[in-house]
């Protein structure tokens, strides 16, 4: 176990070594979270001075779950896939991470969390001090009570282990197929709307919230964002992080029966 | 130790005529063959020996690396290494080998070689002490310490490749696979790489098994030569010998080079 979290450690002290290699990028990533987050803050405004009581949400609610998206949309994004990895399993470089004493699975997942949070680091940061100083209701408020801060923290690690491990799949699958490109936009395409990361779950019509909620994409960020402003709470809260510790415990055992039964068939092309 | 016995590997490739008509069956209907890439080899090599692999391209030497270092599950056949056979008990094998594959890279492109290095020392559990004593050792031998501080994208081939050979002897393994080690290097390096590995073959009595299509790195390096030709060993003994026997056939000039030599024997072995 000790050598384990030393491993975990020592992948995360490369990405973020990595993440700072790339300062440009960095600042650009921020400036376009701001651009987008106040462009949909505006959108919502809009509908809101339409008809405020068709709204789901308060407009409070509404304006955190957006930054808080915005500040950790490195590590909340389904799109947001390891390119090594592609470029490994395309090249046959995976050749060598099949020589080393660890497994597969575990090390990718290592790689892609440490990724993604060390990237979300570094960038959340300049998000989450502006939004948190505009003035109400246009910034990020105050958590709804200790407590929903509290599960918002622990639904957030969660939901980064959930994504990270559908990301997984992709990856799983794109050994069979080798081009990543068609599993890459699918999972995309459906990521983006069912984690709702293009328009939280609860403007879904009805019947449709409640199938995006039980699928595994409902698991990712649509329960912390919500349940740190109040907006899931109570039993309904239990209920959905109890459904995300199902699913990512699902989906990594899926992951790693799937990824055994590919090495057995296995071959690394070329050279 | 490193045993082969009566090792199998068949590939299943998809085939298919040029031109539309022939793409657009292949939509529907595939004609597959049946590729006999290892056919019964066996060998044995011994404890400190430094053992050429050679044959032409497509002959099955990469896939015999590749059952020896676990990435690769043959047909049938029995094969061990130090008594572990490498598919079965992957992560205890793995920290017994190591691997160079001079067409693929390990190192972190865009970070300096010491943090790769540093990853590395993390995953295969290397212990503080062994670690500084090893990487002092190397970079003294590989003459590295004056680069390992460059982001690896910035290294000439040669000076990655040394680098590259250091990173697989980090955890002082007993058995070393070099595939095409000396590809694409100048004569400079070809010349440092070969001296790097008679020394350590000489200090470490570490075991090195290597393919090549160079014959210079096999004269200088090799005590012994094992030929595979089509996926069968055709040739098990020393170099001197397996060039006489090729001087013996008709019509070769007695002043040809080894290359010549090489290039005549596969024409008569029909591989």
């Amino acid at each position: 176990m000790k050598s384990y979290i030393k491993k975990c450690v020592s992948v995360f002290r490369i990405k973020f070594l990595y993440g700072l290699q790339y300062r440009i990028a960095a600042l650009a990533g921020v400036a376009c979270q701001f651009a987008w987050g106040f462009m949909e803050i505006l959108l919502y405004k809009a509908f809101y001075e339409a008809d405020a009581a068709a709204f789901p949400m308060e407009f409070s609610q509404i304006t955190s779950y957006i930054w808080l998206q915005q500040a950790f949309f490195r590590a909340l994004a389904v799109w947001f896939f390891d390119q090594d990895v592609f470029d490994m399993i395309s090249s046959g470089s995976l050749a060598y991470e099949l020589t080393r004493p660890i497994g597969l699975y575990d090390f990718w997942f290592m790689k892609n969390m440490a990724m993604r949070t060390s990237q979300a680091l570094l960038r959340s940061i300049p998000v989450l001090i502006v939004a948190s100083l505009l003035p109400y209701p246009w910034g990020l408020s105050l958590p709804a009570s200790p407590l929903a801060f509290i599960m918002a923290v622990l639904s957030m690690a969660l939901a980064i282990l959930v994504t990270t491990a559908i990301v997984m799949m992709v990856y799983i699958i794109s050994i069979h197929t080798i081009s990543p490109y068609g599993i890459k936009a699918l999972i995309a395409a459906l990521g983006e709307l069912f984690t709702g990361a293009v328009i939280p779950l609860p403007f879904f019509p009805g019947g449709l919230q409640r199938i995006a909620e039980l699928l595994p994409f409902g698991s990712g960020q649509n329960v912390p964002l919500r349940i740190y402003s109040g907006n899931i709470a109570g039993s309904a809260l239990v209920q959905a992080v109890g459904l995300q510790l199902f699913w990512l415990v699902f989906l990594v055992i899926a992951g790693k029966l799937c990824l055994k039964k590919s090495m057995r068939r296995v071959c690394v092309q070329g050279g | 130790m490193i045993e082969l016995e009566h090792i199998e590997k068949t590939y299943k490739v998809a085939r298919r005529s040029g031109g539309f008509a022939e793409a657009v069956k292949a939509l529907f209907s595939r004609e597959y063959e049946y590729i006999h890439a290892l056919n019964d080899v066996s060998f044995r090599v011994d404890d400190g020996e430094i053992v050429g692999y050679i044959g032409p391209n497509g002959a099955g030497k990469s896939s015999t690396i590749k059952v020896m270092s676990g990435i690769l599950t043959p047909d049938s056949g029995i094969c061990r290494i130090n008594g572990i056979v490498p598919w079965e008990n992957r992560k205890r094998h793995a920290k017994q080998i190591g691997v160079v594959f001079g067409q693929r890279s390990q190192l972190w492109w865009d970070v300096p070689v010491i943090d790769s290095f540093e990853l590395i020392r993390d995953i295969y559990e290397i212990e503080p002490e062994q670690y500084k004593a090893n990487l002092d050792e190397l970079t003294e031998l590989f003459d590295i310490a004056g680069i390992i501080r460059t982001p690896a994208r910035q290294l000439s081939l040669g000076q990655r490749m040394r680098c590259e050979i250091a990173a697989s002897l980090l955890h002082s393994p007993r058995v070393l696979f070099l595939d095409e080690p000396t590809i694409g290097l100048d004569a400079v390096s070809k010349l440092a790489v070969r001296g790097f590995m008679k020394k350590l073959n000489r200090e470490r009595k570490t075991t090195i098994i290597l393919t090549t299509h160079d014959m210079q790195d096999i004269e200088a390096m090799a005590e012994r030569v094992i030929l595979i030709g089509k996926g069968r060993i055709l040739y098990n003994g020393s170099f001197d010998k397996l060039k006489s026997q090729c001087a013996g056939y008709d019509g070769v000039d007695p002043n040809a080079s080894t290359e010549e030599l090489v290039a005549k024997l596969y024409g008569e072995l029909d591989i």
